[in-house]
């Protein structure tokens, strides 16, 4: 066998590792769910970006879409909290080492129904997270029923029809004063993945409502979480491709046609202009479009908004360039001499 | 009365023998007045003349507007529990002038501001009316500050009429306002008014002196909040996240103010070794410290009980998910909002079981504030050694209250991070390790920290159940395994908490268990049950897991009562379900009104128990 035909079998990134470096065990949930495509883009997202699968730590809260990590990156450390209660487990282990990113699978009960509290809050914070929201409108778990995200008036094999008024992830996401918000179709994997790439750049948190349809319970043709309705009803903003630091622009695009958004790490998003031209930097624009969207009944995709300039939880807590869970004793408790001193501080 | 009748009354007054360094004075204001400094300033001027002396606030939960009362003990013996008699008193609140009227015993001393005009009807006392309004006239002082100063008045007079050294009380403001002149001044100047007043209108009349001792020598003054707060500095803390909550909220904010004095980085003093972040609410506090726990950081929280109600999912995932986390619960009364700034000692079985399926969490009771800073730093070390939460039970008592203790010790050992692998040891475990497999028969595993990039490393952290490969795992014998190595890790705890203070009374039947701020009154109970001809043991729990000396002690009397300030005997519960062999021993003195325990209400209960 000659080396060039290894190499085929077992292709590598530039850091050396095979897409199955990539992977989590077998996924659980069902045959055709959202999430495992999902899954799989962030796979594929890592993979691409040479990502050492080390330098991330996973989290989740509970639910379907939470019970995801598992299914990919099993080299990273990964934490499955609680329900709703995910972002401040993210928020305390992401101090331990700076030099670790954040990715973290949640719901959208998870998120906006028992733990809305907790996104908003980590939202104005600005983690430096990857925040995955996999959007589907139940609960997957506990067999169908309603979620926060569901439409008014939806009918529900065994729920009957849902009275109340849905909450919109991505909007919330806007007015919590998130630093990056997009959305995206389970199905239309590409923008997915290029969304996880420039999402994984941003120095900050980044909200991903992807809406993903549960094939079980909430997939009629009428649900706007539906494959079917997703497919005939998605409008995206732009045609988005993620360009990794120091690599040259190979999209083809005419002048004038095309966006540029350089990233905190010298990447660039470049956002094809479909319909419009839309900037994703000006905040009233972005709550614009997503009413707009909702009026038109548009599955509206792709990135909303961006503030590149908002410093993250840890640029504001100035820590050491050591990370902080690799500090040795001299530098984490006081010297002996100083407790005198101390006692002469109390009365 | 006649004019010949009043000068009687005044003879058996002062012909009373003096009482020296040995009663409680009791100041009523309203709240959010500025009695607070003046309280403390009585207090430390108290100390710095060498007598041995306690201070508790004693307040409504309210910014401004309530009555509140401040008692100070002064005891030459150095006893310093709360005392039900009240020698002195200071009656500043028209709203409760009646009440704290009442409460001064006969031949005690009522100082009280002269416009309140209500009836002094009680003939039996030494009444000091203070001439307020008057002196705080006299002083040039911002109108906006007058009502704040006023409380000053009662300084000056009651230094006059008991003996207060005013060098004293300048050091007591000098400290009170950090060395800054203008403030010190002001107040100063007021006191030193009100003391040349008092000595040219007002003629002594009750018993009560002070004077100087050497008692106080070797000892500081502070509250277990502060001290808590230092310790856990000491201990190498990382990261604590809380909400605020009386009353616990001054731990956090201890922590604020002094790790920029403690922590500066030797190799970059320009950054932080640290985070302190306020949560939203309580939780998300646990669960930013979990996470900090899980990721290798030294973390903790501090809250009181409504906050660690909400934090007992968490609390348990962390006991489950073997992750060290420190909970600082300084206790107020409950159930409900209760008694949010008054003390209680009502969540010892509810922090233990805390979480729901089986769990038993370590638990610490420091009993002085000196305590509460040794275990500020020794609940890091065992959390991350025994890889779980560790649980810190103070109250508002020892928590807020400034108590003369000793001296901060610097810590004796090293700080111990547990069974942690970094990459080259990982290399050297090869093929033996698993996140949840026993390798030293303890119960503890070997545990890896996010950011170690050995690609063996990384391991799933999970609430579900899970195999010792920290895979997700429904298998019955793998659940029944897992569980019963978190037993023995608790016995394993037995090793590493501090043990209880005993002390053996040989030959007597009666033995006193108990926790906590209530050491001070069960102590002095305890002298009180001597005079009578009473011998009796003592051990004060420091941990749980109970050690077997607690066991032994337990064995060596006939009848042992479990003294706590809660309704249904909480430690007694404990002890009766870890001891079930010795329940017949254990009787319960149970006591909650949100009032510090008294050494009087010990003595009684144990004496209607004891049928004496």
């Amino acid at each position: 066998m000659s080396e060039q035909t290894v190499s085929q079998r077992v292709q590598v990134n530039v850091v050396g590792l095979a897409k199955t470096d990539y992977r989590g065990n077998p996924s659980t949930l069902c045959q055709g769910c959202g999430h495992n495509s999902i899954s799989s883009q962030i796979i594929s997202a890592c993979y691409e970006l040479d990502v050492i699968p080390e330098n991330i730590l996973k989290f989740s809260g509970i639910g379907c879409s939470s019970k995801s990590p598992t299914y990919f990156l099993n080299r990273s450390f990964g934490f499955n909290g609680l329900h709703g209660r995910m972002p401040s487990l993210a928020t305390g282990a992401l101090f331990g080492d700076h030099t670790l990113r954040g990715l973290a699978v949640s719901g959208d009960g998870d998120s906006v129904s028992i733990g809305m509290g907790q996104f908003k809050h980590v939202l104005r914070r600005n983690l430096r997270l990857v925040y995955i929201v996999e959007n589907n409108g139940v609960y997957g778990l506990t067999k169908g029923q309603f979620s926060a995200t569901a439409d008014i008036g939806l009918n529900l094999k065994g729920h009957g029809t849902n009275p109340y008024m849905p909450i919109d992830i991505a909007w919330e996401a806007l007015v919590g004063n998130a630093s990056f918000v997009a959305r995206s179709f389970a199905g239309d994997p590409k923008q997915v993945k290029e969304l996880i790439k420039a999402a994984l750049s941003h120095n900050g948190i980044a909200v991903l409502d992807i809406i993903s349809p549960c094939v079980t319970f909430n997939n009629t043709d009428e649900s706007t979480h539906s494959y079917a309705w997703g497919k005939e009803h998605e409008v995206a903003l732009h045609e988005l491709s993620y360009v990794p630091p120091a690599e040259e622009i190979m999209i083809d695009y005419e002048p004038g046609e095309a966006r540029e958004v350089t990233m905190h790490d010298g990447s660039k998003v470049v956002l094809k202009k479909l319909e419009v031209n839309y900037d994703p930097t000006d905040r009233a624009e972005a709550m614009r479009i997503l009413e707009e969207a909702n009026a038109r009944q548009w599955l509206l995709t792709g990135l909303i908004f961006i503030n590149r300039d908002q410093p993250n939880l840890l640029d504001i807590y100035n820590l050491t360039s050591t990370p902080l869970n690799r500090l040795p004793e001299s530098r984490i408790r006081p010297p002996s001499e100083t407790i005198q001193r101390v006692n002469e501080m109390m009365f | 009365m006649s004019a010949v009748q009043i000068q009687e009354q005044e003879q058996v007054l002062t012909e009373q023998k003096a009482v020296v360094n040995d009663f409680s004075i009791t100041v009523g204001t309203v709240n959010g007045s500025g009695s607070q400094t003046s309280n403390l300033t009585i207090l430390r001027s108290l100390f710095r003349m060498g007598i041995p002396v306690s201070g508790k606030n004693l307040f409504p939960s309210n910014i401004q507007g309530l009555p509140t009362w401040y008692t100070i003990r002064v005891n030459k013996d150095g006893y310093l529990a709360r005392r039900e008699e009240q020698e002195i008193m200071v009656a500043m609140n028209q709203a409760t002038f009646t009440q704290d009227l009442k409460a001064v015993i006969s031949g005690g001393a009522f100082f009280y501001s002269d416009d309140i005009k209500l009836p002094v009807i009680r003939d039996d006392i030494a009444v000091y009316p203070m001439a307020v309004k008057q002196l705080v006239r006299e002083v040039n002082v911002p109108a906006a500050l007058r009502d704040y100063i006023a409380n000053m008045v009662y300084v000056g007079v009651l230094s006059q009429i008991i003996g207060i050294d005013l060098d004293k009380i300048f050091q007591a403001l000098n400290f009170h306002f950090k060395g800054k002149t203008k403030p010190v001044d002001m107040n100063f100047e007021i006191v030193r008014n009100s003391f040349d007043w008092a000595k040219a209108n007002l003629a002594k009349q009750d018993p009560y002196l002070v004077e100087p001792m050497k008692a106080t020598e070797g000892f500081i003054m502070a509250d277990g909040n502060t001290a808590a707060a230092i310790g856990a500095i000491y201990g190498g803390l990382h990261f604590a996240a809380w909400y605020p909550i009386t009353p616990a909220t001054s731990l956090a904010e201890s922590l604020l103010e002094y790790l920029p004095i403690l922590r500066k980085d030797p190799l970059q003093p320009s950054r932080n070794t640290y985070v302190v972040l306020q949560a939203e609410d309580e939780l998300a506090a646990i669960g930013m410290s979990i996470g900090a726990g899980w990721a290798g950081l030294r973390s903790m929280t501090s809250t009181s009980g409504p906050g660690l109600s909400l934090m007992a999912e968490y609390a348990g995932l962390a006991y489950y998910a073997e992750v060290p986390v420190v909970i600082w619960d300084i206790q107020r009364v409950g159930p409900s909002t209760g008694l949010p700034t008054r003390t209680a000692q009502g969540d010892l079985t509810f922090a233990h079981f805390m979480g729901h399926g089986d769990s038993q969490h370590v638990i610490l009771l420091p009993g002085s504030v000196d305590e509460c800073f040794e275990f500020g730093w020794k609940a890091l070390d065992l959390a991350e050694r025994l890889q779980a939460p560790v649980l810190v039970l103070s109250d508002l008592d020892l928590g807020m209250n400034q108590w003369m203790t000793n001296p901060f010790k610097y810590p004796d050992t090293s700080i111990d991070r547990g069974k942690v692998l970094w990459e080259s040891d990982i290399e050297k475990m090869r093929g033996e390790w698993a996140r949840y497999r026993e390798i030293d028969g303890d119960g503890i595993t070997y545990r890896t920290i996010p950011g170690n990039r050995d690609p063996n490393a990384a391991y799933f952290t999970r609430g579900t159940g899970h195999s010792e490969d920290a895979r997700y795992s429904e298998d019955p014998v793998v659940w029944h395994e897992g569980l019963e190595r978190l037993k023995r890790k608790f016995e394993t705890a037995k090793k590493y908490v501090p043990g209880p203070v005993i002390e053996k009374s040989d030959g007597s039947e009666i033995g006193f268990i108990a926790f906590g701020s209530t050491d001070a009154a069960i102590q002095e109970a305890r002298d009180m049950l001597a005079e009578k001809g009473v011998q009796t043991g003592y051990l004060r729990v420091r941990a749980i897991p109970f050690s077997a000396d607690i066991e032994e002690f337990i064995q060596s009397y006939e009848r042992i009562y479990v003294t706590e300030m809660n309704r249904d005997g909480q430690l007694f519960q404990l002890l009766v379900v870890y001891f079930p062999q010795l329940a017949g021993k254990l009787k319960s003195i149970a006591y909650t009104d949100g009032l510090p325990l008294t050494a009087k209400f010990v003595y009684d209960a144990l004496a209607s128990k004891e049928d004496f």
